[in-house]
C-alpha cells in the first residue's frame, strides 16, 4: 500500500511536469509564410457589415472587402472615382447621377449594377425595405438627407436629395457607404455580417470568434489584385499585450502603438509610420455659466495650457498642437495662417486678474479612456498644473467613457450639475460635421447637438449653414477659414492637439503607408 | 443524501433568481447605454433614441426584466449588441474556454498546494519547509497579472520559448499540442497566488492533525511514516482542506478575468470585461447569470463531497 501511494504521487507530478514540458518543448512560433500578413487589431469587430457598424476597429477590415461608390484619393481627404467611374452633380445640387464601372463583379459572382447600389441605400434608409431588418444602421443618417434612388439603367444611378447637402460625396467614401452584395444580404440575411461578401480587393475567408477573421487576396479584382496571399486580422485588446505580439513577431503589422511603447520600435527591426488625420482634441469650456462665460478667461485658458509640452511629452510626440477648430487634415478647408495660441502663462494671469476670477475653483471632467481620447489621465494633470500656475485650481473629477459622454453629452449645465470644462476629442471624415454638431446655438444640446458648453455666435451659426449647402469648395472653404477666425477667438474650447495615427510593421512588411482618414488600406502592402 | 441534495437545489433557485434582479437592476441604472456605446460621437438624442427602439430598450423597466426572464427560461438569452450573435453562443463558448483555463489552473493548483503543505508539515520547521514557506509567500504577494507580464516579457518576448497571447497559434495549430503549449503561460500564472493559499492552509490542517492521538497510535502501532502522513494524516485533513479548494476554486474562476486580459485568452472574465464596456446589457447579464448558476452548483457539488467525506456533517 505505501508502494501505491508513492506511485500515485509520483504519477501526478510527472503527468503535471510531461504537461509542462511538452508545453514548452514545441517550436516557439509557426511562423506566417510568406504574403501572410498578420494584423494587431484593438478589439473583437462587431460586424463586417458596413451599414451596420460604427467602429474604426471595425472599418478597418471592411476597406480591404467593400468599395464604395467613390473614395478618398490616396494621401488625402478628397474623393475620387472608385465604383462610379464619373458623376455629375446638378445645378441645385440636389441631384447626383454616377456612372458605374464595367463588368465589376460582387466576390459570389454577382453583378455590381445600378439595382445593386439602389438595394444598398433603400435597406438602410427605407423603414418597409425587406431586407431593414438585417440593421440597425446606426449610422444611416449619414444619408439622411437623401429622398429617392433609382436605377436609371443599368449602369447608371441617381441620387436626389432633399436639400443640398455637401458633404453627401464624402459620406459616400465613409465607411458607411461601401456597396455589399444584394444575393448576399438576401442569402445570409441577419447574419450576414459575419458572412461578408463585396467588391474589395480582399475575399472574407473565415472568422474564427475572438481570434481572427481572415481574408485573402482576389486575383479579379478592378484595380489590380494585391500581391498578399491573405491578411489575418487578431484582436488584441490589451495594448501591453499587442506591444509584446509585436516584439515576438506573433503580428507583423499594429496600429495606435501607445506612446510609452515607441522606442521599442524606434529600430531597424522595425518601420514606424505616422500621419496626421482629422482629429480634434479638445477642452468644452462652459460659456454660459461660471468663469468661462467670460471670453477673457477661455482665452486665458488657451494661453496657460502647454500645449507644445503635452504633445512632445505626454504623447511622446504622437500628435501635433492644434490651432483651432478645424483639424490640419482637411487641406482644404483649414486655415493654414491661423496661429495657435502660444505658451504664455503672463498673460494668462493678466487676463484672469482682468476679469477678477484668481484663484476660483473650476470643475473638470475627465475621462479614462474612450475613442481618440489619447492619454486622457495623464493629459488632464499637465493641464490642472498649468492652470493652476496661472490662478485657476481645476477639481478633476474622472469617469469610465460612457459614464463620462452620458454625463458630458447632455450638456455642462444639464442635469443638475454644473461642469467647468470637459475633456472631448472628435474624429470626422468632413469638416462640416464637427463644427455643426458642436458649435451652433442650434446644436445645443437640448435642440439635439453636441454643443455642450453651449457657444452661441449669430456670425457663426450663419457661416457654418452656408458653408454646409454651398457646393463649390472654394465658397466652402472661404467660409469655413472665416469660422476658424472666429471660434479660435472666441474660444469655446481649449485648442490642444491633432493626433498622428501611428503603426509600426516589421521588416518583413513593405510599402505600407497610412492614410489621413485613419482607414486601413493593405491592398498595395507586400509582405516577405 | 439524495433528501439534501434536493434540498440544496430547491434553495438555488431563489438564489439565481436574485442575482437575475440585481444584474439586470445594475445594468439599469449604469450610466451610459448601450445606443451612446454603439454610436459614440454620433449620440445625438435623436439617434440615440432611434437605436434604443430598434434594439427593444424604448419599453418600461418591468417589462423588458420579464421579457428577459421569459425568454431565458425557454432558453432564449437574447442577441448581444455588440458582437451581433446570440448571447448563449457567446457565453458557452467563452465559458468553456474559461473552464480550459482555470480547470488546468485549477488542478495546477490544487496538486501542487497540497504537496507543498504535506511536505511541509511532514518536515517542520525543516529545510523543505522554510523553503516552501518562502516560496508560498512570494507567490502570494505578486499580483497574478503583474506576474503574467514578466513571464510574457521573459518567455515569449525575450527567449520565444512560449506564445505571447491568444488560445491557438493564428496560423496551422489548432490541435491539442498547440493549446497545451498557448495554455502553459496563463495556467501557471493564474495557479500561482491560489497553490499559495492552499499550501498554506495544507499545512496547517496538516500539522493539527499530526498532533492527534489516532496518529501517535498509528506510529506506535509500527506503521510506517509515508503511510501515517499519506493515508492517515492527508486523509483526515482533506476534510478541512476541500471546502479550501472550493474556495479557491472560485478565486481561480474570478482572477481569470485578469490573466485572460493579460494572455487575451478568449475566455468568458474577458467577454465580461468588454461586454460592461460597451453596454452590451443581454450579454452581461447572460454572461452573469450563466457564471452564477455554475458558481452556485460548484458549491452545492462542494458540499456534498464533503459531508460524503465527513458524516459529521449533517445532511
Amino acid at each position: 500500500m505505501a508502494k501505491f501511494s508513492l506511485t500515485r504521487r509520483a504519477l501526478l507530478i510527472s503527468g503535471v511536469a510531461t504537461g509542462v514540458l511538452a508545453g514548452t518543448g514545441l517550436p516557439s512560433m509557426a511562423a506566417t509564410p510568406p504574403g501572410v500578413l498578420v494584423v494587431g487589431q484593438i478589439a473583437e469587430p462587431k460586424a463586417l457589415d458596413p451599414a451596420a457598424v460604427t467602429a474604426v476597429n471595425d472599418f478597418r477590415i471592411l476597406m480591404n472587402i467593400y468599395d464604395g461608390l467613390v473614395r478618398y484619393k490616396s494621401g488625402t481627404l478628397e474623393v475620387e472615382p472608385a465604383l462610379a467611374e464619373s458623376w455629375t452633380i446638378s445645378e441645385d445640387g440636389k441631384t447626383y447621377v454616377f456612372k458605374l464601372r464595367p463588368g465589376v463583379k460582387f466576390h459570389d459572382g454577382t453583378p455590381l449594377d445600378a439595382e445593386a447600389v439602389k438595394f444598398n441605400f433603400d435597406r438602410m434608409l427605407d423603414e418597409n425595405h425587406p431586407y431593414h431588418h438585417t440593421g440597425p444602421f446606426p449610422l444611416a443618417f449619414f444619408f439622411s438627407s437623401v429622398d429617392t434612388v433609382e436605377a436609371s439603367d443599368a449602369s447608371t444611378v441617381t441620387f436626389t436629395l432633399k436639400e443640398p447637402y455637401a458633404p453627401f460625396l464624402s459620406n459616400l467614401a465613409y465607411p458607411t457607404g461601401l456597396i455589399v452584395s444584394p444575393e448576399a444580404v438576401k442569402t445570409s440575411d441577419k447574419d450576414f455580417g459575419r458572412n461578408p461578401v463585396g467588391t474589395g480587393p480582399f475575399t472574407f475567408k473565415e472568422w474564427r470568434p475572438n481570434e481572427a477573421v481572415v481574408v485573402e487576396g482576389n486575383p479579379d479584382y478592378w484595380d489590380g489584385a494585391t500581391s498578399l496571399k491573405a491578411v489575418i486580422f487578431r484582436p488584441i485588446t490589451d495594448a501591453n499585450t499587442r506591444v509584446a505580439e509585436m516584439l515576438s513577431g506573433g503580428i507583423d503589422l499594429m496600429v495606435e502603438v501607445p506612446p510609452v511603447a515607441l522606442k521599442e520600435f524606434q529600430n531597424d527591426k522595425y518601420h514606424l509610420v505616422e500621419q496626421a488625420g482629422p482629429h480634434l482634441w479638445f477642452l468644452i469650456l462652459d460659456c454660459a455659466k461660471g468663469p468661462f462665460k467670460d471670453k477673457r478667461v477661455r482665452q486665458a485658458a488657451n494661453y496657460a495650457i502647454n500645449k507644445e509640452a503635452i504633445v512632445n511629452d505626454v504623447l511622446e510626440g504622437t500628435a501635433t498642437v492644434a490651432n483651432g477648430p478645424t483639424p490640419a487634415a482637411f487641406a482644404w478647408a483649414h486655415d493654414d495662417q491661423l496661429k495657435p495660441y502660444p505658451y504664455d502663462p503672463e498673460k494668462a494671469k493678466a487676463l484672469i486678474k482682468e476679469a477678477g476670477v484668481e484663484g476660483q475653483e473650476v470643475t473638470f471632467y475627465v475621462t479614462d479612456g474612450g475613442s481618440g481620447m489619447l492619454d486622457p489621465v495623464p493629459m488632464a494633470t499637465a493641464i490642472q498644473a498649468d492652470l493652476k500656475a496661472v490662478g485657476l485650481n481645476a477639481k478633476i473629477e474622472t469617469f469610465e467613457w460612457n459614464t463620462f459622454l452620458g454625463k458630458v453629452n447632455p450638456g455642462l449645465d444639464a442635469k443638475g450639475q454644473h461642469v467647468d470644462m470637459a475633456e472631448m476629442a472628435w474624429m470626422t471624415n468632413d469638416p462640416d460635421t464637427l463644427p455643426y454638431l458642436a458649435l451652433r446655438t442650434d446644436a445645443w444640446p437640448d435642440k439635439g447637438g453636441f454643443n455642450s458648453g453651449y457657444y452661441s455666435n449669430p456670425e457663426v451659426d450663419k457661416l457654418l449653414e452656408e458653408a454646409r449647402t454651398a457646393t463649390d469648395q472654394s465658397k466652402r472653404a472661404e467660409l469655413y477659414k472665416k469660422m476658424q477666425q472666429i471660434v479660435h477667438d472666441d474660444a469655446p474650447w481649449v485648442f490642444v492637439a491633432n493626433w498622428k495615427q501611428n503603426a509600426v510593421t516589421n521588416d518583413k512588411v513593405s510599402d505600407f503607408t497610412l492614410q489621413p482618414s485613419f482607414f486601413l488600406l493593405l491592398k498595395d502592402v507586400k509582405k516577405a | 443524501m439524495g433528501g439534501y441534495i434536493l434540498k440544496r437545489l430547491a434553495l438555488a433557485v431563489p438564489v439565481i433568481l436574485g442575482i437575475t434582479v440585481i444584474v439586470f437592476l445594475i445594468m439599469a441604472m449604469i450610466p451610459g447605454d448601450p445606443a451612446t456605446a454603439i454610436l459614440g460621437s454620433y449620440a445625438t438624442p435623436e439617434n440615440v433614441a432611434k437605436l434604443n427602439r430598434d434594439l427593444g430598450l424604448d419599453q418600461p423597466l418591468v417589462a423588458r426584466y420579464f421579457i428577459w426572464l421569459w425568454n431565458m427560461l425557454h432558453g432564449d438569452f437574447g442577441q448581444s449588441f455588440s458582437l451581433n450573435r446570440p448571447v448563449i453562443d457567446e457565453v458557452l463558448e467563452r465559458f468553456n474556454n474559461t473552464l480550459i483555463l482555470a480547470g488546468s489552473s485549477f488542478v495546477l493548483c490544487s496538486v501542487l498546494g497540497i504537496l507543498a503543505g504535506v511536505v511541509s508539515a511532514a518536515r517542520q520547521y525543516g529545510f523543505a519547509d522554510k523553503a516552501i514557506t518562502f516560496a508560498v509567500l512570494l507567490g502570494i504577494s505578486i499580483p497574478s497579472f503583474f506576474l503574467g507580464m514578466m513571464m510574457i516579457l521573459i518567455f515569449a518576448v525575450d527567449l520565444q520559448w512560449l506564445p505571447v497571447s491568444g488560445m491557438y497559434a493564428i496560423y496551422g495549430g489548432g490541435d491539442l499540442p498547440d493549446l497545451i503549449h498557448h495554455l502553459t503561460m496563463p495556467a501557471l500564472a493564474l495557479a500561482v497566488v491560489a497553490t499559495g493559499v492552499i499550501a498554506r492552509l495544507s499545512r496547517s490542517a496538516m500539522l493539527e492533525v499530526l498532533r492527534q492521538d489516532f496518529i501517535r497510535t498509528a506510529r506506535a502501532k509500527g506503521v510506517h511514516e509515508r503511510r501515517v502522513i499519506c493515508g492517515h494524516a492527508l486523509r483526515a485533513a482533506m476534510v478541512s482542506i476541500i471546502p479550501v479548494l472550493g474556495i479557491q476554486a472560485g478565486f481561480v474562476l474570478s482572477g481569470a478575468v485578469y490573466i485572460e486580459i493579460v494572455f487575451q485568452w478568449p475566455g468568458i472574465g474577458r467577454m465580461l470585461v468588454d461586454a460592461i464596456l460597451q453596454r452590451d446589457i443581454l450579454l452581461v447579464q447572460g454572461g452573469v447569470v450563466f457564471v452564477a448558476a455554475c458558481y452556485v452548483i460548484f458549491n452545492i457539488i462542494v458540499d456534498v463531497a464533503q459531508s460524503l467525506l465527513d458524516p459529521r456533517i449533517k445532511t
